[in-house]
């Protein structure tokens, strides 16, 4: 039993990090109709910038004598990184993807997976291809709750995730800001008539989104120890999934999405089969999208001709 | 094949016959000379630029012609390959022993199996298209790379086939080289061909007024999803093929030579020479091959330049080089009297 018990909370923490990088997909995806395949590099970034902002406060020294980094700079590292992924995702959005918003639904689509492909190339020349151990911005303290370990990096990880989460649903229910996305997502036009800056909008929505999916890099990062070039390839695929399955566009359902893949992911890692943990997630976005296109929160919306 | 079935007397049948013949002929020269005159590595470059065509033509028909959008076509690649590979490896020693050993009988192996894996890869795109091609647009390319990723994940588990180390056959020597100038090329014009006729006949122009617009061709009684599926399918099929005759390219196929990316390679094919053109699929699919070898010299800059070039190209003419036209070749067969092969 406690080793059920070990895995949804090793879920639970996997998973809220999916749910963080889905909101920026599920966002997007509300407004432009578009699938930000770069968005899984934009979660590499961040974690990159906060390994290279930590470093810079000088983590290492902290580590080697034993003193642990002060929290204060572990939530610099934080806010310092999502805002690098914020400016990288604006920048983004006005050069690749605002000259062909008007442009069949194809065409932004390639263009997305381009920009994805330069920054991971571009990664890997700038990074290098091999793997880096990321720098203890938290140091590891392990509590045995009846049998399951607990690590006060996996609750940091879910408390991190939840304010942001909270966070975001009260910047995008309460704000002039979120107001307006919300109305972008149902009518572009109807919104523009109104007045709404659409531009801004759509370039406020790429911050958000983007530093949300950079806090998602480095609790990655404190996770899983290591990060490389490529980690946002299968990540983000995993966190789009996510989108999906609770119904892209949907900002709660990005959520509850991120934390049934991470569980999914843990239990059959743990129960079937380590080499099978990949495939669930595809499994699970498959059978969702035939027996219910729409995700699990998700509205149906019927088709006009 | 199908001539027995037509009036004997019919001229253009005996003139298709022939010019069909001729080119057989002329192909099987062009390899020997190819072979003889050209040092290995162009001849690789030439093998991979065929292959290429193959996938980019078959994926137009899905994704331009069709207008649905599949980012999978690696795991159908993948079927085909382990398929021909597979069938290959367990059938030569009877085939040997039925024909002998040598030319007749590898040429037998290498086309049989590549038939079964075609078959294999066109049923694959039937089980993904059956479900998944009630879904729209978005829907269906992330169903596409779902079942991408799981057939290569599969692969990766399937100890018979070697695992994530790859499928050599059974053999220290690895599997046999099939592949020649000769049976790319063969392959490569049997491939267009069939896509040519599709495309241009009543199944054709239905798959085109379902990508300008599904609702009015349903309207119109179209059946949108079967035609839909059997575009798919054929598309899956032309995919097993290329994949057969990459993987008698070499010595083993891999898992990993079937990611993400080489689904993206195909599409960056077709985006270049412009979707819904089979001649464009075509001239992306060579473009695709020797860029990338000409861009070897500039090691870890080219897939940098690689990106930059399919946003550049998005951004400055989306609709690739050729767009939605043609190359045209009426000169050849003005010239050379009326309607020639295919």
């Amino acid at each position: 039993m406690s080793e059920f018990f070990q895995q949804i909370i090793n879920g639970l923490s996997l998973g809220s990090i999916y749910a963080l990088i889905a909101l920026g997909y599920t966002m997007v995806y509300g407004i432009l109709k578009l699938i930000n395949f770069a968005h899984g590099e934009v979660f590499m970034v961040g974690a990159y910038g906060g390994y290279f902002i930590a470093t810079a406060l000088g983590v290492d020294g902290y580590e080697a004598s034993g003193a642990g980094f002060p929290l204060l700079l572990a939530l610099v590292v934080l806010v310092a990184a999502m805002a690098l992924s914020a400016l990288l995702g604006v920048t983004i959005e006005a050069l690749a993807y605002r000259p062909v918003r008007s442009a069949p639904r194809l065409t932004p689509l390639i263009t997305a997976i381009g920009v994805s492909l330069f920054l991971q190339n571009a990664a890997m020349l700038l990074f290098t291809p091999n793997p880096r151990r990321y720098p203890a911005i938290l140091r590891e303290l392990r509590f045995e709750v009846g049998g399951v370990i607990v690590t006060n990096i996996k609750l940091a990880i879910f408390l991190v995730a939840i304010c942001l989460m909270v966070g975001l649903q009260q910047f995008v229910q309460r704000t002039w800001t979120g107001r307006a996305m919300r109305a972008l997502s149902l009518n572009m036009d109807a919104a523009r008539l109104m007045g709404i800056d659409v531009n801004r909008t759509i370039r406020a929505t790429f911050a958000v989104g983007s530093a949300l999916a950079a806090a998602g890099g480095i609790l990655f990062g404190l996770d899983q120890i290591t990060i490389n070039p490529l980690m946002g390839v299968l990540t983000g695929m995993k966190a789009f999934v996510a989108a999906v399955l609770g119904g892209i566009g949907n900002i709660p359902g990005a959520v509850v999405g991120g934390l049934l893949i991470g569980l999914a992911e843990q239990l059959t890692a743990g129960y079937l089969s380590p080499d099978y943990r990949d495939a669930i997630t595809f499994v699970i976005l498959v059978v969702i999208l035939v027996a219910k296109p729409e995700g699990l929160l998700g509205v149906v919306r019927q088709e006009k001709v | 094949m199908s001539v027995a079935a037509r009036p004997v007397g019919n001229p253009r049948w005996g003139l298709r016959a022939g010019v069909a013949a001729l080119t057989l002929a002329a192909l099987y020269a062009a390899g020997l000379g190819v072979q003889a005159g050209l040092i290995e590595y162009v001849q690789r470059i030439m093998l991979i630029a065929g292959i290429n065509v193959i996938l980019a033509v078959g994926l137009n028909l899905i994704n331009g012609t069709t207008g649905q959008f599949s980012i999978g076509h690696a795991g159908f690649m993948a079927v085909g390959a382990y398929t021909t590979a597979f069938v290959g490896v367990k059938l030569a020693p009877h085939l040997a022993s039925l024909f002998g050993a040598g030319m007749v009988a590898d040429a037998v192996t290498f086309n049989l199996a590549l038939l079964v894996g075609a078959a294999l890869a066109g049923l694959a795109g039937l089980v993904v298209g059956l479900p998944s091609l009630r879904l729209k647009g978005d829907y269906l390319a992330i169903v596409t790379l779902g079942f991408g990723e799981i057939i290569r994940i599969v692969f990766n588990n399937a100890q018979f086939l070697g695992g994530a180390t790859g499928y050599n056959g059974d053999s220290a020597a690895g599997l046999p080289t099939y592949t020649s100038f000769f049976w790319v090329f063969f392959w490569v014009i049997v491939v267009i061909a069939l896509i040519r006729n599709v495309t241009f006949s009543q199944t054709g122009r239905s798959l085109v007024a379902i990508r300008e617009d599904e609702i009015a061709a349903e309207a119109m009684a179209t059946p949108t999803t079967r035609l839909k599926v059997l575009a798919f399918t054929l598309s899956a099929a032309t995919a097993g093929i290329a994949g057969g005759l990459f993987a008698h390219m070499q010595a083993g196929i891999r898992p990993e030579d079937f990611k993400f990316d080489k689904s993206i390679d195909m599409i960056v094919m077709i985006i270049v020479g412009g979707l819904g053109s089979i001649s464009g699929a075509a001239l992306g699919g060579i473009f695709v091959a020797v860029s990338l070898e000409l861009m070897r010299d500039l090691q870890q800059y080219r897939l940098v330049l690689y990106a930059l070039l399919l946003i550049v190209i998005m951004l400055v003419r989306p609709e690739g080089i050729l767009g939605q036209r043609e190359l045209d070749f009426g000169w050849l067969t003005r010239r050379f009297g009326r309607k020639g092969g295919a």
